[in-house]
């Protein structure tokens, strides 16, 4: 890798960590954003020079979109709002909780979801997003629920070949699928467990809090989902849904990420319970299965002994593109650890941070 | 009609650095209308898209919170003082 850029948005401001020896040592020393939350970021790659986004959270002031061009130095903020639900519509931003660029062969679109549960879509790189209307007018938007972090729009998830084809993740709503650009949606969580709701009614159509979903560009057919109780993985593209947490410490949790070349490598970081965020036993453990979840193994190699207490949160867990691939989490202690061989052995790349709310990684030179 | 728009330090950056505005208009509504032809970056600090107050910031009108009701249609005379101030219930945890 030439230069390597590690974008760690926590409560209080945006960390931008750099690496230009093959991701071994990274300099942790630009903090930006001071005292504003950075719920969501991303690097876009699929340009020279690449842009990097921040989803900010100015407290009073309400929701920003920014971008970068120029790898963090200076930020870019439209006169016109780049989002903002339409003039009528009785609803605002109110946290931008992910912004996820196209595949390479759409360069111009990136896509945002927000907190209430909407989607936006943006066909000039960022600079103005318009509300996905199929989404926002289906029939069972008065029906989802917020999750215990909001009414989230978590997880967009483009298939990486058709351009019609998208699945985003929401809280307390589930998993939905559009194979028509966004003009029609369906919910995509049959055998996904809402185990909050009465025992007679646990499977429904919508309603379930999946926290994340993750799945192999290279077999799009293939998910797997972070659910709020139970760990699942999807043959046909959230057709439907079967279990695979046997073998972890628990089956609740948050962040979920795939490995960027191996598709039945999938990484994992269990909490106790949802009343009991903290790692199991409280050992800092992120969990791999290389069989797609049929057996799970434990990673701790160079993590911390003591017992440890703090959580990691759905973005804030993820891989870079290397081979061997890097895979990297912040936890809400502000810590931020690195593995550099998949996850096999791991450092502390940053510590002393606000709680780490997103994490993205990305070669840009 | 000309109020002045008093501003706190984080929002000065919005306005060139100036710790005032002038705002035209007879209710604060239309003033805000007019602030966001001139400083748009300033004045969706303080309302959301619709066109609301954003729920932690609050307006006083001549010392008077403009809080409850229909905030937009507040009258400015003239040379009305536009205080804004972050609510203390707005802040980031911690």
């Amino acid at each position: 890798m030439g230069l390597a850029i590690l974008l760690v948005g926590t409560r209080k401001g945006l960390m931008i960590a750099r690496s230009t020896d093959d991701r071994r040592t990274w300099t942790t020393n630009d903090f930006q954003f001071l005292n504003q939350e950075v719920y969501s970021v991303a690097i876009d790659t699929r340009h020279d020079p690449p842009r990097i986004f921040a989803g900010v959270g100015t407290g009073h002031w309400g929701p920003l979109l920014t971008f970068s061009d120029d790898l963090g130095k200076s930020w870019t903020e439209p006169e016109e709002p780049p989002i903002g639900f339409p003039p009528g519509s009785d609803a605002a931003v109110a946290r931008v909780w992910q912004i996820q660029p196209a595949p390479a062969d759409q360069p111009d679109v990136v896509y945002a979801g927000v907190e209430p549960h909407a989607l936006f879509r943006s066909d000039d790189r960022g600079k103005s997003f318009g509300l996905v209307e199929g989404l926002w007018n289906h029939p069972h938007r008065p029906s989802w629920m917020p999750g215990g972090g909001g009414a989230c729009l978590h997880t967009i998830l483009p298939h990486p070949a058709d351009p019609d084809d998208l699945l985003v993740v929401m809280s307390a709503a589930g998993v939905y699928h559009t194979r028509d650009g966004g003009a029609s949606w369906e919910p995509a969580n049959r055998g996904i467990q809402a185990a909050f709701l009465p025992e007679d009614q646990r499977f429904p159509v919508f309603g379930q809090c999946v926290h994340k979903v993750a799945f192999h560009p290279g077999r799009p057919e293939r998910l797997f989902a972070q659910n709020h109780f139970g760990v699942y993985r999807s043959e046909d593209r959230g057709g439907s849904w079967t279990p695979i947490e046997s073998g972890l410490p628990s089956n609740f949790g948050f962040a979920l990420v795939a490995h960027p070349h191996r598709p039945d490598t999938l990484y994992s970081f269990p909490l106790q319970a949802d009343a009991e965020r903290f790692p199991p036993e409280a050992k800092l453990r992120v969990y791999r299965t290389e069989n797609a979840g049929e057996t799970w193994a434990p990673l701790s190699e160079g993590l911390p002994k003591d017992p440890y207490y703090a959580a990691v949160l759905r973005d804030a867990m993820v891989a870079d593109s290397g081979d061997p691939a890097g895979i990297y989490f912040g936890t809400r202690l502000g810590e931020v650890y690195g593995s550099r061989d998949g996850g096999d052995g791991w450092s502390l790349l940053a510590s002393h941070l606000p709680d780490v709310l997103s994490v993205r990684v990305a070669e840009v030179a | 009609m000309t109020s002045r728009l008093l501003l706190p330090a984080t929002l000065r950056r919005y306005a060139g650095g100036q710790a005032e505005v002038e705002i035209r208009g007879g209710r604060l509504g239309t003033a805000l209308d007019d602030l966001c032809e001139r400083l748009p970056q300033l004045e969706r600090r303080l309302r959301d898209e619709q066109g609301r107050l954003r729920p932690h910031v609050l307006i006083f009108v001549d010392g008077v919170s403009v809080r409850g009701g229909s905030p937009m249609d507040t009258p400015l005379p003239e040379g009305a003082e536009v205080f804004v101030a972050p609510a203390v219930s707005g802040g980031s945890c911690g």
